[in-house]
């Protein structure tokens, strides 16, 4: 449009200015009443346009890692590969955990998921075992219940709950900004299979009418937009996580100090002093679905006071505590249970006590492909 | 480029205030906000004091080059009113800027502290008596060589800005002098806001008074005309004669027809701005980092088309803000942008392409280089003439933006690309005429011209978006497929 010899009267301007209000206030109401995250964040660009990303969006520094984090779980999950249709024989296996499975610090292919799908494992009928890495940098198990609860729609054949002490522990359940913006589904998940959370935490967040506007709406919406784009640097170049050339490694040595949480002293911890139920749920929530958990791997230090403490998040008293109480519980409601708390060496680990090097992954990945086999009828193939 | 959307909104607001004044205030008015606005735009600079030293700078060159072009005659007639007003109210706004540190820290304005009055008005005192002892000097030397001298002055400010180890070299000296880390003097140091377009400004002046071009303007004309604030950071580079005309003629276009005309330039500018290249920007943009992850053909094309739309949307967003905003204070600023990648030869895309800096290079490098090559005996032929003027002037261009062996390498891509066109042209021309009655084939022609053009034109932005020679090469090759 050419306006450079156009001339305008104020009463001309005034009724742009008017009309353009107007218009406004009629597309933000019609988006707070047509438009959710729930239903736009099912329309994605990747496993489309882009291909799917191999695990879940996460990051704060978009420009570096072409990865950001947002909320709308839809969108969460239609930019992950699961999205994809599932192939006639295709074993589907999800992993679920926190940010040692999500891969801190790895390129994809060294991630548990990227190590499993290396091994080209199948079963006897011939189906070919896909990992899928859903894990989210988070230490809770509600995190993981409300991604399984999406994820579930993705036909899992066997689902592999990796999980650590921490993200056991009763106050970290619904510590995190995606369980407060997932308020509604959360809630659902509370009453649903009765959880000992509360369903009128004041960080959940529930908007009002004008915060479902386009206005209200327009973080959200910028999050979602930004994940579609970041797509094309994705399918260039295939990064999804800054990884610098140096970070801090895990701590070997510790003060005198056996807090564990708010907990300052050794006590005797009962199962009720931990997140079962969120287990139980999991396992409930996936029905036929079989769900194999995994007590991950820890660092365990050799350095000064290592014998009050495994390492910097974990004292002995609390770890040795909950290790007993998940095998108690898990024989008791006959889950699927695996220990691999010892299995991986020191130095493996990288900055903390559960984030794992490549080869640290390996180790595990070879773990669990002989225990998944029995599982699933497989065998391990093509090595 | 820093103007970022709150300052798009001062300046509008600020348009509403310049509405209701008075006219005989707005020139006034234009020439306070554009010296405030200079001194509130420049970033900090980790030099000490370095911030406001080179804005003040600023102002003093322009005062240098209006006397040079103005007053250093003969006949010229004392200095008028207005022009002493305009000195004083310079130097009183100077002072006005020091007191920002005087503030309480939660309501500064300025992103750096500035030195104390004090010494300000202690050194501006040396300044004035150095220049009077100058100019003395000045008078009695042949005024072509002194216009010439002032030239090349600003083009040695300027390489020692944009040449990477002379930039640092200066950072050093001036952290040695003032006391800070040595080791961490870097050419960042020297981020001096605008200095790109008001060297080109003065030297055109200065060009324009050495031919006799130049037309008479007064004092407050002139600081307006090179520090114009909608223009600073990103251009457009006006005409001095054009803008006065505008000056003198403020009111000539009516409020509302201004604000019809700006406002609409300002909401497309801040659209193509912040909108399409900031998002382009978020991993859309081939980067140094981006370009050496690609491990796709597909993807590595993708991020050079990202990196062109980027370029263009983030500048010509830029020119549009400035051109809206110059039209709410009655200044029509000149057209930077005119959908250059629907070009179909390169000589068009020069001619849309940041206008004012190509009529620039063409107004005081291509024409006067290649009349003076015309009139070299022996005469050399038409096309060393063509393409040493091409390649000059296109080199030029490239060095604008940086002194770095890319920028070089830009610039003669596209000194060459222009002289192959010219040749081209030049030899099909007759051939293209008769495709004047073959509509059908006359408009596949051009889609072929505009498909070379366009990735000419992309591919040349390899060596401008990354920083050095091996991994522009590097890059270019995995886009031709040879070295994924």
């Amino acid at each position: 449009m050419n306006t450079s010899t156009q001339t305008y009267t104020w009463r001309f301007l005034l009724r742009v200015l008017l009309k353009t209000a107007l218009l406004f206030v009629a597309i933000n109401l019609l988006f707070a009443t047509a438009a959710t995250p729930e239903s736009y964040g099912r329309l994605s660009l990747y496993n489309r346009l882009w291909p799917g990303r191999d695990r879940l969006p996460y990051g704060e520094n978009p420009a570096e890692s072409y990865n950001l984090s947002l909320n709308n779980l839809p969108a969460m999950l239609a930019s992950h590969r699961l999205a994809q249709p599932k192939a006639a024989d295709e074993f589907r296996v999800l992993l679920l955990g926190d940010s040692a499975v999500w891969g801190w610090l790895l390129p994809n292919e060294d991630t548990l998921a990227g190590q499993l799908n290396q091994m080209n494992l199948r079963r006897a009928d011939g189906r070919s075992l896909t990992f899928y890495n859903l894990g989210y940098p988070i230490l809770s198990l509600s995190k993981d219940l409300l991604l399984l609860d999406e994820a579930l729609a993705y036909q899992p054949d066997l689902i592999v709950w990796l999980v650590t002490l921490d993200s056991l522990a009763p106050a970290q359940q619904l510590n995190h900004p995606l369980l407060w913006h997932n308020a509604p589904r959360t809630r659902e998940l509370i009453q649903t299979f009765q959880l000992p959370l509360d369903a009128a935490d004041g960080r959940f967040v529930t908007p009002t009418f004008w915060q479902q506007t386009l206005v209200g709406q327009r973080q959200a919406l910028a999050n979602w937009l930004r994940l579609q784009q970041l797509g094309a640097a994705w399918q260039a170049t295939g990064v999804d996580q800054f990884i610098p050339a140096e970070f801090t490694p895990r701590a070997t040595d510790f003060e005198v100090d056996e807090s564990w949480q708010e907990i300052a002293t050794a006590v005797p911890l009962t199962a009720a002093d931990l997140a079962f139920p969120m287990l139980a749920a999991g396992v409930q929530m996936a029905g036929d679905v079989p769900v194999l958990i995994v007590n991950e791997p820890i660092f365990v230090s050799d350095g000064q006071n290592s014998d009050l403490r495994y390492n910097a998040w974990y004292p002995r008293w609390a770890y040795d505590q909950y290790r007993e109480l998940l095998a108690e519980t898990a024989a008791a409601h006959h889950w699927t249970y695996l220990d691999l708390w010892h299995l991986v060496p020191g130095e493996q680990f990288t900055d903390s006590p559960v984030h794992l090097t490549a080869v640290g992954n390996q180790l595990l990945a070879n773990e669990l492909a002989d225990s998944i086999a029995p599982e699933t009828s497989s065998f391990r193939g093509n090595e | 480029m820093s103007a970022g959307l709150a300052t798009v909104a001062i300046f509008a607001a600020l348009a509403i205030v310049y509405a209701w004044l008075p006219p005989r205030w707005r020139p006034t008015f234009l020439l306070i906000v554009s010296v405030l606005a200079i001194y509130a735009l420049q970033p900090f600079s980790n030099l000490r004091f370095a911030a406001y030293s080179l804005q003040t700078l600023t102002i003093l060159l322009t005062l240098a080059t209006w006397w040079l072009t103005q007053r250093l005659v003969a006949d010229a007639p004392p200095l008028a009113r207005q022009d002493r007003l305009t000195l004083l109210l310079l130097l009183g706004l100077m002072l006005l800027v020091t007191s920002d540190r005087l503030l309480p820290v939660t309501v500064r304005l300025l992103p750096y502290r500035p030195p104390q009055a004090g010494w300000v008005l202690l050194i501006l005192a040396g300044t004035a008596v150095l220049s009077l002892l100058l100019a003395h000097r000045l008078r009695r030397l042949p005024y072509r060589h002194v216009l010439t001298g002032a030239m090349l002055s600003l083009v040695v400010i300027f390489v020692l800005l944009k040449w990477p180890p002379a930039a640092t070299a200066v950072a050093t000296l001036w952290r040695s002098l003032t006391g800070e880390q040595v080791a961490l003097a870097a050419p960042s140091d020297l981020a001096w806001l605008g200095f790109s377009y008001v060297a080109f400004r003065l030297i055109h002046t200065l060009r324009d008074r050495q031919t006799g071009l130049l037309p008479a303007c007064t004092l407050p004309e002139f600081v307006t005309y090179v520090l114009f604030f909608p223009a600073y950071t990103a251009g457009p580079i006006d005409r001095l004669e054009r803008f006065v005309g505008d000056v003198r003629a403020l009111d000539a276009v009516p409020t509302a027809t201004r604000w019809g005309q700006g406002g609409w330039r300002i909401a497309v500018g801040l659209f193509k701005k912040f909108v399409i290249a900031d998002s382009l920007a978020l991993g859309l943009s081939l980067t140094a980092v981006s370009a050496q992850q690609a491990t796709s053909i597909a993807g590595l094309w993708l991020l050079l088309y990202g990196y062109a739309f980027r370029l263009y949307f983030d500048f010509s967003g830029y020119s549009d803000i400035a051109i809206g905003l110059g039209l709410l204070f009655g200044i029509r600023l000149p057209e930077n942008f005119r959908a250059p990648y629907l070009k179909s030869n390169l000589t068009s895309f020069w001619q849309s392409w940041h206008i004012t800096l190509s009529d620039w290079a063409r107004f005081y490098i291509f024409t006067p280089l290649s009349r003076s090559l015309l009139r070299r005996k022996p005469r050399p032929s038409n096309e060393i003439i063509l393409l040493t003027a091409h390649l000059s002037t296109m080199l030029v261009i490239g060095l604008w933006h940086g002194i770095t062996a890319n920028f070089v390498i830009w610039g003669l891509w596209h000194g060459v690309g222009l002289f192959v066109h010219k040749q081209w042209a030049d030899r099909t021309r007759r051939w293209v005429r008769t495709l004047a009655d073959k509509p059908g084939q006359k408009q596949a022609w051009s889609l072929v011209g505009w498909f070379i053009t366009f990735h000419y034109v992309v591919l040349g932005w390899v060596w401008f978006a990354l920083p050095t020679v091996p991994l522009a090469w590097q890059t270019l090759a995995k886009l031709m497929g040879t070295a994924v």
